[in-house]
């Protein structure tokens, strides 16, 4: 019993700390990547290749004085940051990082924890995350922060709705809830993106929308809003708002990843490496790797498209990707009907 | 028609391969990544500086001759000409045992440029015919208070033992229009005029 709770703690602080690093270094990748896109060097001044350059930041975010406006209402402003970082920090524990190592005779999964429900958890927590941006920005007492907020809401409730819809065509086709299951069915080429391209796309649209990235920050729209709805946040708290979007890419990445790329699971590479120990790192590497591909396409998207207007992101949402999406699960039950079970 | 890059605008249906707008996400992001592997514009400047022109117009210097004395004579030329009035000057007497001092018998005892004024047209030099004054390619460094852009003597003079380049932009052509330049007052026609009457 001791053994395994220490061992979960070690995989909770694991993952904790994994998916700071990652979101600290996602910051300095965004910079960079950014730069490189529009022809510039980026930041190289603090180390080499400015790879200090996210302890700067974090440093410099720690030490700007604290300002909380005298007109908001002081609880909710504190607790709207939190909040986005707590919600971001707790989708990670679902996810299976890797496959199971075996010490002796002991078996080590390398997932927090695998509920079975794990897909609806998933959405529970994604959909908490946006009360942090809609108590920051209504607690700020500001119009811009008001007016992010409202966008924020609006936009959220609007593509879950399609990204749900597009999970269920996923559990059909896969035919359970558990995260774990999921990945471990992907075996080889047998990715669920093969058979769920059009709710792959959906996803991919709605999992923009829920992280605030553009083509759809329009919650944060610094040229209309002023940031919209950390406007008014300084220091460390506009620090952690920051930080919870760049967390929850990497769990979006993640959970892309795991859903529709396989996850841990890597083609051809059990032909050759037989132990299932090293099997598991390796599989926990190659779903990193992917994990950051899609981190850069995040990225990538960003500084090549503009931002939505606001009733195009609302066409977008309710007009397409909806029907789009209920088409996509009529045609994964005909499909399925038509052929037993798609595999 | 100013250029042959524009397009005539047309307002026409988007088909549907347009609406659904994934084509053109792709080909954008193709064209993106392909900037992500050019080479990029950047100077990285304190390690690597641009070229200057020889003939840029920075801080000015007021030259010596080769024996070390000071060329400036004071005549109030460059003063005249400068049109920003951003020049003024005290002149003296040159004194006995000077002579190594100063090169002609009247020199600038006090010699201050403004350069909050000055706009670097380089007048003065064109103005001077005692190929006293120059403009280098050194940089008028920022300062905090205002005084500190009056540069006197101290700054504007060359060192004796640590000269100030400025063979780039004294070229034969440029020492020829200058001579030309100092009996134009003289002619009664410019060369261009003359050669126009005959």
């Amino acid at each position: 019993m001791l053994a395994f709770l220490i061992y979960k703690l070690i995989l909770v602080v694991a993952v904790f700390a994994v998916s700071l690093v990652v979101a600290m270094y996602s910051t300095y990748a965004e910079r960079k990547i950014a730069a490189f896109l529009q022809d510039r060097l980026g930041p190289n001044r603090a180390g080499p290749f400015g790879i200090l350059q996210p302890l700067a930041d974090g440093v410099k975010m720690f030490m700007k004085e604290e300002i909380i406006p005298g007109t908001s209402n002081k609880w909710l402003f504190i607790l709207g940051p939190s909040l986005a970082m707590f919600t971001a920090c707790m989708t990670g524990v679902v996810i299976p990082w890797g496959g199971t190592l075996t010490i002796g005779d002991q078996q080590y999964p390398m997932q927090i924890t695998d509920i079975n429900i794990g897909i609806l958890y998933l959405l529970g927590v994604v959909s908490i995350g946006v009360y942090g941006i809609m108590i920051g920005g209504w607690a700020s007492n500001n119009k811009y922060s008001l007016l992010g907020a409202i966008r924020a809401s609006s936009q959220m409730i609007s593509y879950e709705l399609a990204m749900g819809l597009a999970i269920i065509a996923l559990v059909m086709h896969t035919g359970t809830l558990s995260l774990r299951d999921i990945a471990a069915m992907q075996t080889g080429w047998h990715w669920n993106i093969v058979y769920q391209p059009l709710g792959f796309l959906i996803f991919i649209v709605c999992a923009f929308a829920e992280t605030n990235r553009a083509p759809f920050d329009l919650p944060e729209c610094e040229t209309e809003l002023v940031g919209g709805y950390h406007t008014e946040y300084s220091s460390m708290k506009l620090g952690f708002y920051l930080f919870a979007e760049y967390i929850n890419m990497f769990i979006s990445s993640a959970v892309i990843s795991t859903l529709y790329f396989g996850g841990y699971n890597m083609p051809f590479v059990g032909r050759f490496v037989h132990d299932p120990n090293v099997l598991a790192v390796l599989g926990s590497v190659f779903l990193f790797a992917k994990l950051f591909f899609f981190i850069f396409f995040f990225m990538w998207v960003r500084w090549t498209l503009p931002r939505f207007r606001y009733d195009q992101l609302m066409n977008l949402g309710w007009k397409i990707l909806i029907p789009l999406a209920l088409f996509n699960i009529a045609l994964t039950g005909v499909l399925m009907y038509l052929g037993g079970r798609l595999h | 028609m100013l250029t042959n890059r524009s397009e005539v605008v047309v307002k026409k249906e988007m088909s549907l391969l347009e609406r659904i707008y994934i084509p053109a996400i792709l080909a954008g992001m193709r064209i993106t990544l392909s900037h992500f592997f050019k080479r990029k514009a950047t100077v990285n400047y304190p390690e690597v500086k641009r070229p200057f022109s020889p003939v840029y117009r920075g801080q000015h210097v007021l030259k010596r001759d080769e024996a070390g004395a000071e060329r400036c004579t004071a005549c109030g030329l460059c003063a005249v000409a400068c049109p920003a009035e951003a020049i003024t000057m005290v002149a003296s007497e040159r004194k006995k045992g000077e002579e190594n001092l100063y090169r002609e018998e009247k020199y600038a005892s006090i010699y201050e440029i403004n350069m909050l004024r000055c706009i670097f047209c380089g007048l003065c030099e064109d103005a001077c015919p005692k190929e006293a004054i120059f403009l280098t390619d050194r940089i008028v460094p920022s300062t905090f208070k205002r005084g500190e852009f009056i540069y006197g003597k101290d700054k504007l003079v060359e060192k004796v033992d640590k000269r100030v380049d400025i063979s780039k932009r004294q070229t034969q052509t440029v020492l020829e229009f200058k001579q030309n330049k100092k009996f134009a007052h003289n002619r009664l026609y410019t060369d261009k005029q003359l050669k126009e009457k005959h």
